[in-house]
């Protein structure tokens, strides 16, 4: 066996081939898109991404300091603010995308597990906003954490996830359902780059495009943008084939 | 000699099975478009947008009530929920899983009851974890207050179920003055001294001292505290002033003119219609609907008729009218 052989062997190898093969970097991060992705539905996605950002980055900083921090102190209250306003733009911006994607009937082409992972990531957002209000200690979370038991008791959940229980929740909340989204948005993200952004319904007399993707991504000169190195112009509509 | 052309070779297994997962290309034009650009603008505007609604708006943030808030601002309420406490006639008493063992007790949905399935996970026995035992750490003090425990946990349960009856009605017309909790006479022995020791007790913020503490020096549970505040009135009341209630939309709103948790819209919505706002089982009943939504959202791409009704919608036109006006112009 030669040393090329024995080098291909090893799952190290493997993995990286498959990741290389699956992914590659102008699919990952690509710089053309098809001529179909100009509206501004597309922008929601990447607008529910950013608000992720600052909800994450704000909950950082509430979690440096302590859960009990921002009720005496006024930079902890605005951080507290901060948190809270992202929250709401990110759900509002979400359900826009989500909506924008139903209307597209986005899971078209085999990308039915792009929808799951998206609709599963919007219920685990659920989740993650309300242990983030049974955390807060005030007033709010004990009138929420009071009502809800109910549900959740009614089903049996409440028997294994008390929402009483304030270090429960909040271990919940700050970390093992951000760990779930966090991941959740990564195959997501990775789905849509994996299959592409699906392509419309066919026009009249059109040859139907349900089954296709946008790769390979062609260039100006009609060739495979695969590893050219050429970099675009930021966001033009220039249609370039 | 002849020259023959190589053979392509065969794909491989992993290129085949690749191929099969891969939809087939985009044959259209293509644009320029930059996403990292696009993201960071995105960030931008979204944090500027956050820091000025934070800035503006700021948040909400009403102090949790206290069990000595309560007791100091409705003695009579606090009074009232503790003897329902000591006689397991209160909302917690009664509950049934996953605090309580009370037969028949739990919700269903048809003949199916998950609550009593689960079973009591967090047990709770409301006369001692809320009545008796926070007493006898007190009673040491109060020779009176020891012979009425005494007194009290020596009887029959018949003979406590005359006196704790007793001072049920008594209770109602109970008044609070400067001496403390005025309540009428009646054949209740020794209860009357073991609620007005367990009223002072809570006005003084002694009982919530009690209520959140643990077997260890640490404790994050207020499991049995929040219990014992939400048997009383005194939280719905508040909850109710700031229109929170079930029947308020509640389930979605919090304190404040904030928007609160506004994509719980569809949940909070069965609670205001029949037959959920009027049934036993609502809760089961509504989580048992929103389960099989939620199941049907995940698996929308399934679904015949769902899954073909944006093309039947055509909402799809409006957002891809200008590649449509491409084709059609063609």
């Amino acid at each position: 066996m030669t040393v090329t052989d024995q080098d291909s062997r090893m799952w190290t190898a493997r993995l990286r081939g498959a990741a290389v093969r699956a992914l590659p970097p102008d699919r990952l991060l690509p710089d053309r898109q098809p001529s179909y992705v100009a509206s501004w539905i597309y922008v929601f996605g990447v607008l529910t991404l950013s608000a992720l950002a600052v909800v994450v980055a704000s909950g950082c900083v509430l979690a440096l300091k302590g859960p009990s921090w921002w009720h005496t102190s006024n930079v902890g209250l605005f951080f507290n603010s901060l948190h809270l306003w992202s929250v709401e733009l990110f759900f509002f911006f979400m359900v826009i995308h989500l909506w924008g994607k139903f209307f597209m009937a986005a899971w078209r082409g085999k990308r039915a597990l792009t929808w799951i992972t998206g609709a599963v990531a919007f219920i685990t957002s659920i989740a993650t906003a309300f242990t983030g209000y049974l955390s807060q200690q005030n007033f709010d979370s004990q009138w929420i954490s009071t009502q809800a038991k109910d549900g959740l008791n009614s089903v049996g959940i409440g028997a294994f996830f008390n929402v009483l229980n304030f270090g429960q929740m909040f271990m919940w909340h700050i970390l093992l359902l951000p760990l779930g989204l966090g991941a959740l948005v990564a195959l997501h993200i990775l789905m849509v780059r994996l299959r592409g952004v699906v392509p419309p319904f066919p026009a009249k007399g059109e040859q139907t495009v349900d089954e296709v993707t946008h790769l390979p991504l062609p260039t100006t000169n009609g060739s495979s943008a695969h590893g050219n190195g050429k970099s675009a112009g930021p966001m033009t509509k220039e249609v370039v084939k | 000699m002849t020259l023959v052309a190589e053979r392509p070779s065969a794909p491989t297994r992993a290129e085949r099975r690749q191929a099969r997962r891969r939809p087939a290309s985009w044959q259209g034009p293509y644009v320029r478009y930059d996403i990292v650009k696009e993201f960071v603008i995105a960030l931008v505007v979204v944090t500027m947008l956050t820091v000025a609604l934070a800035a503006v708006l700021s948040s909400p943030d009403d102090r949790a009530l206290t069990v000595s808030n309560w007791a100091q601002a409705d003695p009579v309420d606090f009074a009232t929920t503790a003897i329902s406490e000591l006689d397991g006639s209160s909302g917690t008493a009664q509950y049934g899983p996953p605090y309580t063992h009370v037969p028949g007790a739990g919700q269903k949905i048809g003949p199916i009851g998950l609550q009593s399935f689960a079973g009591v996970r967090t047990p709770v026995d409301t006369a001692n974890d809320f009545v008796l035992s926070p007493l006898h750490t007190v009673a040491g003090y109060q020779p009176a207050l020891t012979a009425a425990l005494t007194q009290y946990q020596s009887a029959s349960a018949d003979q406590q179920g005359k006196w704790t009856s007793a001072y049920e009605d008594a209770v109602k017309k109970a008044t609070f003055g400067p001496t403390g909790l005025v309540v009428p006479p009646g054949g209740y022995g020794p209860v009357g001294t073991l609620i007005s020791a367990e009223t002072t007790m809570a006005r003084t913020g002694a009982l919530d001292g009690y209520l959140l503490s643990s077997k260890q020096f640490y404790g994050t549970d207020y499991t049995k505290p929040l219990l014992f505040l939400a048997d009383g009135s005194y939280l719905a009341a508040k909850a109710q002033s700031e229109h929170l209630h079930g029947n308020q939309w509640g389930m979605m709103n919090e304190t404040g003119r904030y928007p609160g948790q506004a994509w719980l819209w569809l949940y909070t919505m069965w609670y205001q219609i029949p037959p959920f706002s009027t049934s036993g089982n609502a809760d089961a009943l509504i989580w048992g609907i929103m389960l099989v939504l939620t199941l049907a959202l995940i698996c929308v791409p399934f679904i015949p008729g769902l899954r073909s009704l944006p093309r039947r919608l055509g909402v799809y036109r409006l957002i891809w009218r200008e590649h449509y006006r491409r084709v059609e112009a063609r």
